[in-house]
């Protein structure tokens, strides 16, 4: 059996960082301890890296079926192991929708072929992203498919999010949901408030958000369901979230870098890479998603990787795409704004951004353990460097980082026991 | 700078009064005559040319001050923006005799700016050019019929004409940067 | 100093607009007495791309264009017709590859110009941008209040009207608090943006305290399809609670002028009474705007030739 022996890291545990040399058998991680050795095997040599469980992002875009020129699967997946994670869950806003078991299966396959990182589809709620008829979940969830939403195209109609909470639930995928008001958000493109004031955006309220997160929350609690709040960006969004899990609601939720590590002062460029939905907001909604972060009010970090073709974003600012390719940023960024910025450690860290995703979703992975999945990422968290979307695997560039100096370059990714990435 | 009186107010009459009797001789009388002077000291030397002709003749010429500043030939190289006025003389110069006036003849541009103004308004017989005092330094082909005083200079001379209308009395010096 | 564009006065300096106000004297002074015909601008091409209907603003810009010698192209495309076809940087390349000198673009979306501007040689002028900046009426708005008060220190401004939705109320607001001007403003609540106080505007609670002491009294025009979109009940409901009388103008100082950026509803924002009155200003305006016009365009052509001389 192929052996690989992880030497000389700081292993992040669940219960701290200690210095651990681990051991992976084939898929498996083997043994985990201090002066591990094994003639028999290949030999990383890990000193000077934190090794963290893969890390899992239960929110993507890979854009295929039909948006190949933005990204692919094949692209996708390189640019989530250039960025440390071992597992995403590509969201269904394909062309056509990723409505149906066939659609899942294709994804399923082509992931496997392409065989960098695990590729978990969700399923839409409904029928095209359409807001009226239930999709076939059962049949999604015997295809692969991890979780159903209707990203980018909330479901607006109550009755029918009630009867998808409750339709889910039979086959124990749960909702993820993309909490926007459509009426409310009325064009706009940017956060409201001064700076659309100063830059003659138009605006989207925060109360877009809330009142469809207050949405979910009630519907969930009332039907004693379970669901899953997409890339929260309100102070008040995650004032909702905290009372309704005091009160022992089945929420979860979760946020993105974009929203603790940018203000909307970005936006008054017009750079059309600080455009995305929900838009970035203001300081104390960055103080309140940190605060989320710290205290667990929200589970996990996402990327919402959205790429983008350049022409879809060198226009008028009005007229651009939605979204941020983010996938190959978050590690540093969230690392860099969150631990180094004094808000979570680095276990927290790692719950973040593999454990709770695994939990939420009943995936593998998501800890360091004897026996479980070697998805495991290696990162060099001393060393400094500055973002440059010309570097990204992607094919999406949009991303409103670019210059930004940030700490922690991944340098190992691997998957089942096999290094798919590592840094030049 | 030290400046030299070169000619004092009585001088200045002798001369325009000189100018007068030349301008009317030179043309043979005042038929379909005018006198135009180039704002701003020139027209008042028009002025004063057609109320000698008055005293001096009886005849009654009609009489106007002429903006140059939208016709500078300045305007672009310099980039500024004229402070000018309308031309409107009050008597049409179409087939007139025009006798242009001004105080100091010096590059000739003034003069050029100030045919191109007088064309805009209409189409004169001829036109003649009457100035006080010819400084020299021209830099167009432009020669005076009628001339006070030549008076050569270097360019590191100037003539400072004084017009009663505008400083309280005539007199005409010359400084120089010695 | 004034750079390659003007898109917003957000980002002018007090020194920059006053310069182009004082430019601007000289070309009123001119036109007055119609002497309209400088060479200024000869052998330059001046084009208007405007994505949004304009009577006013476009025939401003082409005549002060005219009458400093430049040559005009009007371009017009409405906005679907950008989102369709050729896009707004594709367009600033063929603009350029014709060699045109400057740009006037109006567009629907805020923030278009300044795109269009990073992408171009040409100077651009931003001549309203969705509900971002219009600075060129305001200029003409400030070049109207100090020929009327000769200054802007301690002048009191009172904006009237639909100032969510106003590029003009915007582009006064940053140039008057720059200039030391204090701006009051007072709008239906369903037109009032967010922030605008941080922005230095004083938001009034009622006509009456808006208009208090005011020197110049600005009204804005309110577009039939704010209605429609249900941000007020109906024009003679404004009119009653929001539009201006000569009535209301007893608040305002009694020397103050009246102020519009047109075309004026009348009858909804203000009465034909306050329109008509000999303190009323908006039809000087529209005289000032194309002398601030072609002042603007004078000192732009005049920076690049400084600069092509320089080069």
């Amino acid at each position: 059996m192929r052996k690989l022996l992880i030497k000389g890291g700081m292993a992040v545990l669940e219960s701290g960082v200690f210095a651990r040399d681990i051991l992976v058998e084939g898929d498996t991680i083997a043994k985990m301890g201090e002066h591990l050795e094994d003639a028999d095997a290949e030999v990383v040599d890990a000193r000077g890296l934190h090794i963290f469980p893969g890390l899992i992002d239960m929110h993507v875009h890979l854009r295929e079926p039909g948006f190949e020129y933005k990204e692919d699967i094949a692209s996708g997946s390189a640019a989530a192991v250039r960025g440390g994670f071992t597992q995403i869950c590509c969201m269904p806003n394909t062309q056509p929708v990723c409505d149906n078991a066939a659609i899942v299966g294709y994804i399923v396959a082509r992931a496997k072929e392409v065989g960098l990182c695990k590729v978990r589809p969700i399923g839409a709620i409904t029928n095209g992203e359409q807001g009226e008829n239930l999709a076939e979940m059962g049949k999604m969830k015997a295809a692969g498919a991890v979780a159903v939403s209707d990203d980018g195209r909330p479901v607006s109609d109550a009755r029918m999010m009630r009867l998808a909470m409750e339709y889910a639930s039979d086959f124990g995928l749960v909702c993820l949901s993309h909490c926007e008001d459509k009426s409310l958000v009325d064009g706009g493109v940017v956060n409201e408030g001064y700076n659309s004031t100063l830059a003659g955006l138009k605006g989207i309220p925060r109360a877009a958000e809330e009142i469809m997160l207050a949405r979910e929350i009630i519907l969930a609690e009332t039907l004693h369901k379970r669901v899953h709040i997409c890339h929260v960006s309100t102070k008040g969004g995650v004032q909702l979230l905290r009372e309704a899990k005091a009160r022992g609601v089945r929420v979860t939720a979760e946020t993105c870098p974009h929203y603790f590590t940018l203000t909307d002062d970005v936006i008054v460029n017009y750079d059309a890479n600080t455009k995305v939905n929900p838009p970035i907001r203001e300081a104390e909604d960055v103080a309140a998603i940190k605060e989320g972060l710290r205290d667990g009010t929200l589970d996990c970090i996402v990327t919402d990787h959205a790429p983008h073709h350049r022409d879809e974003k060198n226009c008028e600012y009005n007229l651009a795409a939605f979204g941020i390719s983010g996938i190959e940023t978050s590690f540093s960024l969230s690392y860099t704004a969150l631990v180094r910025g004094g808000v979570l450690t680095l276990e927290q860290l790692a719950r973040r951004m593999s454990g709770a995703p695994a939990q939420i979703l009943g995936l593998e992975g998501g800890s360091l353990r004897e026996g479980g999945a070697a998805d495991l990422m290696l990162a060099d968290l001393e060393e400094k460097y500055v973002i440059d979307p010309k570097d990204f695997l992607s094919k999406g560039k949009n991303t409103p980082f670019a210059g930004k100096e940030v700490y922690g370059r991944v340098k190992y990714t691997i998957v089942d026991g096999n290094i798919k990435y590592r840094a030049e | 700078m030290s400046e030299r009186i070169l000619m004092d107010e009585w001088a200045i009459a002798r001369m325009l009064t000189r100018l007068a009797h030349e301008l009317v001789e030179h043309n043979k009388g005042t038929e379909d005559l005018c006198v135009i002077g180039i704002r701003r000291r020139g027209e008042f030397v028009a002025r004063r040319i057609a109320a000698l002709v008055k005293k001096l003749y009886g005849a009654d010429l009609p009489c106007a001050g002429i903006d140059i500043g939208m016709y500078r030939d300045d305007l672009v190289s310099g980039f500024f923006v004229p402070d000018a006025s309308v031309n409107d003389l009050g008597f049409s110069v179409d087939g007139k005799r025009v006798v242009l006036c001004d105080d100091v003849l010096h590059t000739g541009r003034s003069v050029r700016a100030a045919i191109e103004a007088i064309f805009d308004l209409g189409r004169p017989a001829r036109i003649e050019l009457l100035v006080l005092c010819d400084r020299g330094g021209r830099e167009l082909p432009v020669s005076p019929d009628l001339v006070g005083k030549n008076i050569p200079t270097s360019h590191r001379e100037w003539l400072d004409l004084r017009l009663r209308e505008i400083e309280g009395a005539d007199s005409l010096g010359i400084r120089s940067e010695h | 100093m004034l750079g390659k564009d003007l898109l917003g006065l957000y980002d002018t300096s007090a020194e920059d607009i006053v310069a182009i106000l004082d430019t601007a004297v000289g070309m009123k002074k001119l036109l007055t007495q119609n002497l309209k015909k400088l060479p200024h601008l000869q052998g330059r091409t001046v084009t208007t791309l405007f994505y949004e209907n304009s009577t006013r603003t476009r025939c401003s810009f082409e005549l002060a264009a005219k009458y400093l010698g430049a040559g005009t192209v009007n371009i017009s495309a409405s906005s679907s017709s950008v989102q369709k076809g050729e896009t707004l940087i594709d367009t600033g390349y063929t603009l350029d590859a014709m060699k045109n000198d400057v740009i006037v673009m109006r567009h629907p979306m805020g923030g278009a110009p300044h795109i269009l501007a990073k992408h171009v040689r040409a100077s651009v002028v931003n001549g309203g941008d969705g509900m971002n900046e219009h600075p060129t009426q305001a200029l003409l708005d400030f070049y109207t209040m100090r020929e009327k008060f000769g200054g802007f220190k301690g002048l009191k401004v009172a904006i009237l009207g639909d100032i969510k939705h106003s590029r003009v109320a915007k582009s006064n607001l940053f140039g008057l608090t720059k200039l030391g001007a204090e701006v009051s403003m007072y709008a239906p609540a369903t037109l009032m943006p967010q922030g605008i106080g941080q922005l230095g505007a004083k938001v009034a609670s009622s006509r009456e305290e808006a208009l208090a002491g005011a020197n110049v009294v600005m009204g804005l025009r309110i577009q039939l399809e704010r209605m429609h979109g249900g941000l007020f009940p109906s024009l003679s409901e404004y009119n009653r609670y929001y539009g201006l009388s000569e009535e209301h103008l007893r608040y305002a100082d009694p020397d103050c002028i009246v102020m519009h950026p047109g075309p004026v509803n009348r009858g909804v924002e203000f009465t034909s009474d306050v329109i008509d009155a000999p303190n009323s200003k908006i039809t000087e305006q529209v005289l000032n705007g194309v002398a601030v016009r072609m002042a603007l365009l004078f000192l732009l052509v005049k920076n690049r030739q400084e600069g092509e001389k320089n080069a």
